[in-house]
């Protein structure tokens, strides 16, 4: 960290100082999301195409390259959770035929369109011009999209990205994905937008991504402080909000995530702990790894059940299924096409479960985790499947704390706070327990 | 005696013993018949394939037997497998790590675990964790369906399994050898059109169960071995004196990947109805016809899965057809309602059924759905809403 330590002599000094620097990148952060929102709303009547996407493995600097707007529905499914939308949506998914047992995110998209497509911003959604299926890490997102198809008249564009179960990208895996992007992708993106493909302005995105994602590193990493200046899981789905979805490759990206990464940097300077919903977080007790996404429905409920302990986390995988950068990858202008294809097959979901139990057992060390934490949601078998196996794994080889708990991402039926709150007391009881221990 | 009884005893005694051999077969979680078959020749391998679908023409010129897992059915306690997997996660991937855990796997030196599903995806994963040393692959399918590049990819997926799988068994799978795997699965695909025939035909030969239990042979036995056997019960039951009940004609759709019990289906044929097509075991029949003998080997396997697979939950629907596809079956087998009957939990057939369903009512076709589990072990309610499914067509011609 470069910036200077200043030492604040109270704590209502402290606290104005954490606010202070709250709004700026908080601010920035809902002036971008908000103006994505309404572009999409604005969409038609500027002649502007849309395709609907998924966030792993996204494909926005390509979007961008023939000036098409991305619209991301599991984005919809978890800002209407967070408003509190989503369980009516779901409710008329299931009325209309759907399995209660299947992913809510796909049944919160499919409510909202039967409700009239409006937002969650209370602005109108445009339809697609194409579905562009970048199936990384997920096979629902195949189903998702054979579903919406059924319900646009509008083509499907087909990514298979291959899946790491060997752990590693290997060329032929690579050469797969670039062929595709080259011979289907592009060709289908050309034909929607009427625009030719201009690697050159691939390149100048993609050299702004790097620079973007170099930033974001910054601030997640900026979690191996003590105390950390950032929660890398509640505080951190904001950070990603702009990489993951609609901003990779943009300027607006590289200044929010310079704003973010220097505010960041002062944060930890100043031993301030993380901006909660309640102010800035004062004292650090437990330091946690978290696996899994969060609930939307409850997420403010849900976050206070750890700050209320003083419990941060400081690093999660649900802020890498977007992209993994913290393993080095960047977006590389110098090999445009592979290093979009690498991008597709390394995000956090895309990895073999061996290859998540080891990056989990290194955050716990490198961010030196008082103990683990899995939120298993009943939607996404991708996530969920097999994480009772990477609990006892991680537990036999870092010796900490385990805790498990289960919600889901946008069903209110399946958030249970009562139960959620006495399992993560008896969990920082057990790390208390492992602390008197050693 | 009259001798009408008296022949339709003897000729029912052909098909007992077959029967009670599949039956045999299929109550075999130990693979005892694997370990009989390589003990005659200690050189021998054997590879697991985990459901829908794998070539298992590449596992067989490799000179290995490929099995079939689809999971311990409603035959095995589950003691340690449900540590593994939460309460809203499909009862396969529980038995599947059951086997594994407590041995009775061990028979099989390596695992191909096939893109299906998320589930069976991190399997892969799992398995390389509780299973350490033993050769467990991924084998990715293609969603992409162009021979230069879903078809290229697939390709060098399989020569990756030939590979390895050679490296087990010490064989280089050349493309003779290749082609005459095609050749030993051509036979046994034509066996199996032909039992599907006889069954459309005339179903009450070959009721579901049984049909269901002769499949699932072939996911222990050599192929070559499955191929007579197959004809073996083809040549009894047309032999025999089995007559019609008024059964209606169903069609069942959902319950490609984890099992029903076969008591389930027994159930469903005594409430009144002859399955006479399904995706039971859908990766025996994905591809139903004849895999090209000629040419490259590689390529032809290829091409058969690119193009000439039924469409089903796992596999990319590129050109919007399952509905008017389901359809046209329903047509061809001159079928009076369908079945959609689904793994609970199974993300990729329950979010498929809200697609058929809609094909189904569009082309005003009578269906009922339910869920059901491997070892779901009270067909009460299955029955009874089988029976009145049954009996509403009967009476009205709609459910
Ligand atoms: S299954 Fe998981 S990754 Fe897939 S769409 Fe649902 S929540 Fe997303
Ligand atoms: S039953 Fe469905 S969810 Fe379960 S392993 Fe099979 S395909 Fe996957």
């Amino acid at each position: 960290m470069s910036t200077t330590f200043v030492n604040l002599s109270s704590a209502e000094e402290r606290r104005a100082a954490a606010n202070a620097i709250k709004d700026q990148s908080q601010e920035r952060q809902k002036e971008l999301i908000a103006g994505y929102f309404s572009s999409l709303a604005q969409a038609k009547a500027n002649g502007k195409k849309v395709i609907y996407t998924f966030v792993p493995g996204n494909l926005t600097e390509l979007i961008a390259n023939f000036d098409l707007l991305p619209v991301l529905p599991e984005i919809n499914a978890l800002q209407n959770g967070m408003r509190g939308r989503t369980g009516d949506f779901i409710h008329l998914a299931e009325k209309g035929g759907h399995s209660e047992d299947v992913c809510t995110y796909v049944k919160a998209d499919i409510g909202m369109l039967r409700s009239g497509n409006v937002g969650p911003t209370g602005e109108p959604l445009p339809k697609p011009d194409a579905l562009l299926l970048s199936y990384t890490g997920c096979f629902t997102f195949l189903k998702w999209f054979e579903l919406l198809r059924a319900e646009y008249d509008c083509p499907v564009i087909m990514l298979h990205t291959p899946y790491q179960g060997s752990g590693q990208i290997t060329p032929a895996m690579r050469e797969y994905v670039v062929k595709q992007l080259r011979e289907v992708v592009i060709p289908k993106l050309e034909e929607i937008s009427g625009k030719r493909y201009d690697e050159e302005k691939l390149k100048a995105a993609l050299a702004r991504s790097a620079r973007a994602e170099e930033d974001l590193v910054g601030v997640l990493e900026s979690a191996k402080c003590k105390p950390s200046p950032i929660d890398a899981y509640f505080g951190g789905v904001y950070y990603i909000g702009p990489i993951f979805t609609a901003f990779r490759g943009t300027q607006e990206a590289v200044d929010y995530y310079q704003l973010l990464r220097r505010e960041v940097e002062e944060r930890a300077a100043k031993k301030l702990g993380p901006v909660t919903p309640e102010g800035a977080l004062e004292h650090e007790r437990y330091r946690l790894v978290v696996e899994g996404p969060p609930n939307w429905t409850s997420f403010r409920e849900f976050w206070k059940m750890f700050y209320g302990e003083g419990a941060v986390v400081v690093a999660s995988s649900y802020t890498k299924v977007g992209g993994l950068y913290d393993r080095g990858f960047r977006h590389d202008a110098s090999r445009p096409l592979e290093s979009l294809a690498d991008y597709c097959m390394g995000c956090y979901t895309n990895l073999s479960l061996p290859d998540r139990i080891d990056l989990l057992a290194r955050y716990i060390e490198d961010y030196e985790a008082d103990g683990f934490l899995i939120n298993s949601v009943k939607s996404c078998n991708s996530f969920s499947s097999g994480q009772l196996l990477i609990l006892r794994e991680l537990e036999r080889r870092t010796g900490r704390a385990g805790g498990f708990i289960e919600s889901d991402l946008v069903d209110p039926r399946y958030f249970s706070a009562a139960n959620i709150k006495n399992r993560l007391e008896s969990y920082f009881q057990m790390i208390e327990a492992k602390r008197q221990r050693v | 005696m009259s001798i009408v009884v008296e022949q339709k005893e003897a000729l029912d005694a052909r098909i007992a013993p077959l029967l009670a051999r599949a039956q045999a077969l299929y109550e075999d979680l130990d693979l005892r018949a694997v370990q009989a078959w390589k003990s005659e020749d200690p050189s021998r391998r054997a590879i697991g394939f985990l459901p829908v679908y794998a070539p298992r023409e590449v596992v067989h010129a490799a000179g290995a037997l490929p099995v079939g897992i689809v999971g311990g059915g409603d035959q095995v306690e589950i003691v340690r497998g449900d540590s593994y997997f939460q309460s809203y996660i499909c009862h396969l991937p529980r038995s599947v790590v059951e086997l594994a855990v407590s041995g009775r796997l061990a028979p099989l030196d390596g695992f191909l675990f096939p893109s299906t599903c998320d589930v069976i995806r991190n399997l892969s994963g799992m398995f390389q964790i509780l299973l350490p040393g033993k050769f467990v692959h991924y084998l990715d399918l293609p969603q992409n369906f162009d021979r230069r590049l879903g078809g290229e990819f697939y390709q060098h997926e399989m020569r990756t399994v030939a590979r390895e799988v050679g490296k087990l068994t010490g064989i280089e799978v050349s493309d003779e050898r290749l082609r005459a795997s095609i050749v030993a699965w051509n036979a046994n695909r034509a066996a199996l059109r032909e039992l599907r025939a006889l069954r459309s035909e005339r179903p009450w030969l070959v009721p579901t169960a049984e049909h269901y239990l002769v499949l699932r042979a072939g996911y222990l036995l050599p192929v070559e071995e499955h191929t007579r056997f197959v004809r073996d019960y083809l040549a009894a039951v047309r032999a025999s004196a089995r007559h019609p009940l008024d059964n209606i004609r169903v069609l069942v759709r959902g319950a490609f990947c984890e099992q029903p019990p076969v008591a389930l289906l027994r159930t469903l044929e005594r409430a009144g109805c002859y399955v006479v097509d399904d995706d039971f075991l859908q990766g025996a029949h994905l591809i139903p016809n004849d895999v090209r003998e000629d040419g490259d080997p590689w390529e032809a396997l290829s091409d058969a899965f690119l193009h000439g697979t039924v469409p089903t939950a796992s596999i990319y629907d590129e050109k919007a057809e399952k509905g008017d596809a389901l359809v046209r079956r329903v047509r061809e087998q001159r079928v009076d309602g369908v079945i959609l009957m689904a793994p609970s939990f199974c993300d990729p057939a329950l979010l498929d059924q809200p697609m058929l369903q809609a094909a189904l009512e569009k082309a005003k076709i009578p269906f009922t759905s339910f869920k059901y589990a491997e070892d779901t072990g009270q067909f009460q309610v299955i029955r009874e809403q089988a029976g009145t499914f049954a009996d509403a067509i009967k009476l009205w011609g709609s459910a």
